[in-house]
C-alpha cells in the first residue's frame, strides 16, 4: 500500500533522508559569535545612549537568536515548513508585544493627568 | 516494542528499524514528522513566553526610572556567567546531534553529559542569585523590602535615591520570568538524563536520533529565551 502522508518530497519514497551534519567549524563559529555578541551587549550597556540602549540590546539579542535558530537549530538546512511554523509564531509574538506596548504608552499620559486631578488622600 | 522483540528485529537486517513506529511508512517520514511536531511545540513556547515579555514591556514602558533603579540589584557578572554557561551547553547540545548522526557513541555520551553538567551549573548560579536576594528582603510584589545591607551595596548613583514604593513590580516580573525559564532548564536536565540512559544502552545512531535532535532543539529554545532575558533584566542602560 502506498503511504499518503508525510513523505518528504526531496527524497524518494522509502529512501532515508540524508541529514545535514553540522561541521565542527560551523558549531564553534556559532558559539564564538554568540560569546562575542554577549561581550558586545555588556559593553554597550555601559555607554549611556539614553533610549537607544534598549534598541541596541534588542538588536544584538535578535542577531544572537537568529544565529542560534539558523545554525544550532539547523533551521537553515530544514524544509521551509519548519521556518513557516516558527516564523509565524515569532511574527505573532512581536505583534502582541508591540501593540500592547504602543497601546499602554498611548493612554498613560491621560491616566497621569487624571490621577493628578484626584486629591491625594490624607495619610 | 519490548526489548527482546527489538533485539530480534535488529538481528534481522531486512526488517525495518525497531524504532520505526508502525504508523510511519519510513524512518525519513518519521524524522520529518517528529521535527514538524517539535517546531509546532517550540512555536507555542514562543507564544507562551510572549505573554511575559508583554507584561515586561508594559511595566517598563510605564515605570522607566523604576526599572533602571531596580536593575542595580542584579549582578550583571552572574548574568553574563550564566550566558556563557548556556552558550557552552548549547554548543555541546548541538554537537550531541552531530555525534548521533555520525554514530559516534562515545562523543554522544560525552556531549550529553557535558550539557547536563552545564545545565546544573546554570541552576547553581541562579540559586546563589535568588538566595542572596531573598535573604536580603528582595522578594516579589508587596514582599519587597530590601535590607540596609543590600541597599549599601548599590552603586553610588542608586544609593542616593529613595527606595521606590513599587520596587516589587520589577521583582515580580524578574522572578516570574527567570523562574519559568529556570523550570524549563530543570525539565531540560530531566530530558538529558533520560537521553544519557538511552544513549548508554546504545539506542541512538545514524539511523535513529530523533530524541537527541528534539531535546537539543528544546534546549536551544531555552537559550533563546535567556538571550532576551539577560539584556532586558540585567543590562538596563
Amino acid at each position: 500500500m502506498r503511504p499518503i502522508v508525510n513523505q518528504p518530497s526531496k527524497h524518494g519514497a522509502g529512501e532515508p533522508a540524508a541529514p545535514h551534519v553540522m561541521s565542527p567549524r560551523a558549531l564553534l563559529g556559532t558559539a564564538g559569535a554568540l560569546l562575542a555578541l554577549t561581550a558586545f551587549t555588556v559593553a554597550s550597556s555601559r555607554v549611556n545612549l539614553g533610549e537607544w540602549n534598549v534598541v541596541v540590546a534588542l538588536a544584538v539579542a535578535c542577531t544572537k537568536a537568529t544565529l542560534v535558530a539558523l545554525f544550532f537549530m539547523h533551521l537553515r538546512y530544514e524544509s521551509r515548513v519548519q521556518a513557516v511554523v516558527v516564523g509565524s509564531a515569532v511574527l505573532f509574538a512581536v505583534l502582541f508585544v508591540a501593540f500592547v506596548v504602543f497601546d499602554t504608552t498611548q493612554y498613560q499620559p491621560d491616566i497621569r493627568e487624571a490621577a493628578e486631578r484626584i486629591p491625594a488622600k490624607a495619610p | 516494542m519490548s526489548g527482546d522483540a527489538a533485539r530480534e528485529a535488529r538481528a534481522d537486517a531486512a526488517a525495518p528499524s525497531p524504532y520505526l513506529a508502525h504508523h510511519f511508512p519510513s524512518m525519513a517520514a518519521q524524522l520529518e514528522t517528529s521535527k514538524l511536531g517539535l517546531w509546532l511545540f517550540l512555536g507555542s513556547e514562543v507564544l507562551f513566553f510572549s505573554g511575559l515579555f508583554t507584561a515586561y514591556g508594559v511595566f517598563r514602558a510605564n515605570h522607566w526610572a523604576l526599572f533602571h533603579y531596580a536593575h542595580h540589584f542584579l549582578d550583571w557578572r552572574m548574568g553574563a556567567l550564566n550566558t556563557v554557561v548556556l552558550v557552552s551547553s548549547n554548543l555541546t547540545a548541538a554537537w550531541s546531534v552531530r555525534s548521533a548522526q555520525l554514530g559516534d557513541r562515545r562523543g554522544l555520551l560525552r556531549n550529553l553529559a557535558l550539557t547536563l553538567v552545564l545545565a546544573s551549573v546554570f541552576l547553581v548560579v541562579k540559586y546563589f542569585e535568588y538566595s542572596h536576594k531573598l535573604h536580603n528582603g528582595v522578594g516579589w510584589g508587596a514582599a519587597c523590602h530590601p535590607s540596609a545591607e543590600i541597599l549599601a551595596s548599590l552603586p553610588d548613583a542608586a544609593r542616593a535615591l529613595p527606595v521606590p514604593r513599587d520596587l516589587g513590580v520589577f521583582f515580580s516580573v524578574y522572578y516570574v520570568m527567570t523562574g519559568l525559564h529556570g523550570i524549563h532548564v530543570l525539565v531540560g536536565m530531566g530530558l538529558y538524563l533520560w537521553l544519557l540512559t538511552r544513549a548508554s544502552r546504545g539506542h541512538f545512531g545514524a539511523g535513529y536520533y530523533v530524541p537527541v535532535d528534539a531535546v537539543a532543539l528544546y534546549w536551544h529554545l531555552v537559550d533563546l529565551i535567556w538571550i532576551f532575558l539577560f539584556p532586558l533584566l540585567y543590562l538596563i542602560g
